[in-house]
């Protein structure tokens, strides 16, 4: 019976340092996500007047770019997975897995071969288990990701899509991705990045106004030329972003629910050990009572 | 006077914005003024200096490594790579 009693206050304290590391790990986290979310902020006046520029360009100029057409010499393509590093984030890196792994069925089903990019030790890790070779994995900075390396994902993306078929070049490119909604709400989503829609942001002009007549400097071809690589860099690096606010509120939210799990367990062990004590008085004052009960009949 | 209304932007941040008289951006060819009721325009520009004379105050000197920049009605927007605040 002692034991047992023994058993129970060890369960307590360990479960009693778990809740520390779970608080401590939502803490963390709810700093970190005002952080993400305020480079999300920061970074959106670069993407607006991008995504502007671009437009313009584009129903202006001429239309026929590399990065616009369809490639129909090669059926291979790219998919880019962005997962967290590290665990202890819910369901955030499965769900955002599952949805790469559906795309990727489908995308075979239509005799197509994938060519895998991840960023994220989960997927790398993921994958390297099922002996899946990943055509380039960039890890360590899931939570906060900077601009060189969206920059970076985003050339070697670009090469891919450019490079002849011979070479392994791809003809599209799908981004898979955790969008922010809001802190309780993060939705995986694929996105079909190359070859290019440029149709965000651009409002259809009225019948009696005009976009305006912009004169482009040098031409409009290189105008387009320039800015259509930086509008995929800039579509990477929003993705990245997404996805770190998306893993910080989901670690959040995954951390706030251990701790509760963690304070209901220290109450039912409390209460266990409780009885148990309880228990173990009962049984000394009978066997207290029946010996002396024995001792006064003898 | 009418004047400009400047918003000078990083890749990951806003640098400057304000009224001004006067924006002289390094295009790709050489360099390039503006002045209010420029025609709508879109440019690329080359590494150089941003030079921003404001409505009111010191002229301003913002150093860039690349980007473009768009003239449309008055409104000017750089949208640079990389920029520095260099008060001259």
């Amino acid at each position: 019976m002692a034991g047992s009693q023994r058993v129970y206050r060890q369960r307590i304290r360990s479960t009693q340092s778990l809740k520390k590391i779970f608080r401590a790990m939502e803490l963390i986290a709810a700093s970190r996500i005002g952080k993400a979310r305020a480079k999300v902020t920061a970074a959106t006046p670069y993407t607006e007047m991008l995504t502007r520029a671009v437009s313009a360009a584009a129903t202006h100029g001429a239309t026929e770019h590399p990065l616009l057409s369809e490639r129909t010499d090669t059926n291979r393509v790219a998919v880019l997975l962005v997962t967290a590093d590290r665990g202890m984030a819910g369901s955030y890196s499965a769900a955002v897995i599952r949805e790469a792994e559906t795309l990727i069925e489908r995308l075979e089903s239509e005799g197509k071969e994938v060519d895998l990019y991840v960023t994220g030790r989960r997927a790398v890790s993921y994958y390297s288990f099922r002996n899946r070779e990943l055509a380039g994995q960039w890890t360590s900075q899931s939570d906060a990701p900077d601009v060189e390396t969206a920059n970076d994902i985003a050339d070697r993306l670009l090469a891919a899509f450019l490079a002849p078929a011979e070479e392994g070049g791809v003809g599209e490119l799908h981004v898979v991705y955790t969008r922010f909604v809001n802190m309780v709400t993060q939705k995986p989503r694929i996105v079909r990045l190359l070859p290019l829609e440029v149709v965000e942001g651009v409002e259809a002009p009225g019948k009696n106004e005009a976009l305006p007549l912009y004169e482009f400097e040098p031409s409009a071809e290189a105008v387009l030329d320039a800015l259509l690589p930086r509008y995929v860099r800039r579509r990477i690096y929003t993705a990245l972003l997404q996805s770190a606010a998306s893993e910080l509120a989901a670690r959040q939210r995954a951390m706030h629910t251990a701790t509760d799990n963690a304070e209901d367990l220290i109450r039912n062990y409390t209460r266990l050990a409780n009885q148990a004590r309880q228990a173990e008085i009962t049984q000394e004052i009978s066997e207290i009572v029946s010996g002396a009960d024995a001792l006064a009949a003898s | 006077m009418a004047e400009l209304s400047v918003d000078v932007v990083a890749a990951d941040r806003a640098v400057w914005s304000g009224t001004a008289r006067s924006v002289t951006a390094p295009a790709h060819d050489g360099s390039l003024g503006i002045l209010v009721g420029h025609t709508p325009l879109l440019a690329l520009l080359g590494a150089g200096a941003v030079i921003i004379r404001p409505a009111s105050g010191p002229e301003l000197e913002i150093s860039v490594t690349g980007g473009f920049l768009s003239v449309d009605s008055d409104q000017v927007t750089v949208v640079a790579d990389e920029a520095t605040l260099v008060t001259a």
